[in-house]
């Protein structure tokens, strides 16, 4: 039932116990102690909703940035991603495979504020080798979802 | 002017599910659970295949039978699925869709007067196919208390010294039921004993619930008096691409062939490029695709419960086909009256055969959110003819 059941809330993390259950076979208890489980062993990390903020009336820019580093004796790369991650603007990091180390989802106000970040508390970190920014300029699919997708039956309305 | 028209043809009535059609069409804001179709488009990357056979300029005849590597890639699943062997030679014939597989079949098969067994309810074409093909049609109505299931006495009180043919159209459109093995062997028995073939129409076959299919096929001695008919449509969301396939015995290939190559020629070569990626790399789509109906399935079956709206439990195809005579109307009558009052549209069971009456088929190819609201809606409906029907007292 696990996979089944992460399936369905992570397209869906709204949906009831209710028809949670029935979608699965299974008795709501059941669902409802198997979700308390996921969420205890940190499976479950969040319920977020995928916003497509170009639609409304607050600015914000998103910059994907590339760092390289200098991993440190026995701690590998764990510190200073801890040290990236721990700023609120800084949406997501990554450990990444290839010509860099780091990729961190910066979202700020305006691009003066990403500029700031990278060059006054980014890069000045130590062990921080070099920073390439990238700026979003449209997002088209987010989370598996395509942002602008009308979902339009297309189908016959009534077929054999 | 004479009248330039076939007396065959002008005999077969037209598809019931026509009329119910154009009301639809002219409806706004109506939820159609009427569709006999996936909801699902084609997975990508055999969509992705398809544009790639066009941009190589893949845009020529194929062979009659179809193209050598989607033959063989049929054979291998239909190995691995079912543990049948059939020779990609001359032992499977690629069709367009599963429909003119069940065609040419009875085409190929049928001398005048020949009677054809077809259990009821059932897809549409079966009784108009065999009729042009000069078969008599001989309909066996299959009931609800056996789930659907054609039963061997049903199958034997059929049979007389002109039986050819049976179709077995398992799982079932539109009730849902499928065979398991063992109701499957008891009918073999029958089928051997009284020396008659099997046109198998399997077309659902990757779309059963907790039980998976058999193939009458797979039993033994059943293979040389069997033509299965299986396609892309339901399992890939592949209906627009009209590609479906026929396996059986060599005589009965080569003859199908003959029709095929002379009424035909060859089944969509860009569809059948795209064919040989599915069968290759689309289990997972299927598998994703199943675990999506069977929950759709789940919760409609649910639903009835709640609503005191008596319904077997189908483990088959995409629909489920619950029963309304509690309410003293024709199918017919209350299908309109749904569509009318809650703009709910479903097929009424007549459609499939007069033993649909008082069944109503609803096809769970629509995403939860849409049989959430159909279903409420039809919840209001029968609470509003239940409490009209106690008044009336």
């Amino acid at each position: 039932m696990r996979e089944e059941l992460l399936s369905i809330i992570e397209k869906n993390s709204r949906i009831g116990i209710n028809e949670l259950a029935t979608m699965l076979g299974k008795e709501e208890i059941e669902v409802a102690n198997e979700i308390a489980k996921l969420e205890e062993e940190r499976i479950i990390c969040g319920y977020h909703t995928l916003i497509d903020w170009e639609k409304t009336s607050i600015e914000k820019v998103t910059a994907l940035i590339e760092v390289r580093v200098t991993p440190q004796r026995g701690q590998g790369f764990d510190k200073i991603a801890q040290r990236i991650y721990n700023y609120p603007e800084v949406k997501s990091v990554y450990l990444i495979s290839g010509g860099f180390d780091l990729l961190v989802t910066l979202e700020e106000k305006t691009l003066k504020d990403i500029a700031a970040f990278v060059s006054y508390k980014l890069s000045t970190l130590e062990s921080i080798l070099s920073t390439g920014t990238h700026f979003i300029l449209k997002k088209y699919k987010d989370h598996g979802t395509i942002l602008d997708k009308q979902d339009e039956d297309s189908r016959e309305v009534v077929t054999p | 002017m004479r009248n330039f028209l076939s007396d065959k043809i002008q005999e077969i009535k037209p598809s019931g599910i026509r009329k119910f059609f154009d009301i639809v069409v002219e409806m706004k804001d109506a939820i159609s659970l009427g569709v006999g179709e996936p909801d699902f488009d084609t997975p990508w990357h055999i969509r992705e295949e398809g544009i790639y056979a066009f941009e190589k300029g893949k845009t020529f005849y194929t062979s009659n039978s179809g193209l050598k590597p989607l033959r063989e890639e049929i054979s291998s699943y239909i190995k691995r699925s079912q543990n049948i062997e059939y020779n990609p030679n001359d032992e499977i014939l690629v069709t367009v869709g599963g429909s003119e597989a069940i065609d040419i079949g009875l085409r190929a098969i049928l001398n005048d007067g020949d009677e054809v067994i077809i259990p009821q309810p059932s897809y549409v074409s079966y009784a108009p196919c065999s009729y042009l093909a000069g078969g008599k049609n001989v309909i066996i109505d299959l009931k609800e208390e056996n789930h659907f299931k054609l039963t061997p006495q049903e199958l034997e009180n059929a049979i007389t010294d002109k039986t050819k043919v049976l179709i077995l159209p398992f799982p079932n459109n539109p009730t849902g039921a499928i065979m398991e093995r063992e109701d499957l062997e008891k009918i073999a028995k029958i089928i051997i004993d009284k020396d008659i073939f099997v046109m198998s129409d399997e077309i659902y076959s990757e779309l059963t619930y907790d039980k998976k299919h058999v193939s009458i096929a797979s039993i033994e001695g059943m293979k040389e008096r069997t033509l299965l008919i299986n396609g892309f449509s339901k399992a890939y969301a592949m209906t627009g691409w009209r590609l479906g396939y026929a396996c059986g015995p060599n005589e009965i290939i080569k003859q199908m062939t003959k029709i095929h190559q002379y009424a035909i020629m060859c089944a969509p070569t860009i569809s059948q490029y795209a064919a040989v990626e599915a069968l290759r790399h689309g289990d997972d789509d299927v598998n994703m695709m199943r675990q999506s109906y069977n929950q759709r399935r789940r919760f409609l079956i649910k639903r009835f419960k709640e609503m005191g709206l008596e319904c077997f439990e189908p483990y088959g195809a995409f629909y489920v086909f619950p029963c309304i005579k509690e309410f003293g109307m024709t199918s017919e009558e209350f299908a309109t009256k749904l569509l009318l009052e809650e703009k709910v549209a479903a097929v009424p069971g007549t459609a499939f055969g007069d033993s649909g009456e008082g069944y109503l088929r609803i096809s769970y190819a629509y995403s939860i959110e849409k049989l959430k609201i159909a279903m409420e809606r039809l919840e209001n409906f029968i609470t509003k003819l239940r409490a009209e029907k106690r008044k009336a007292f």
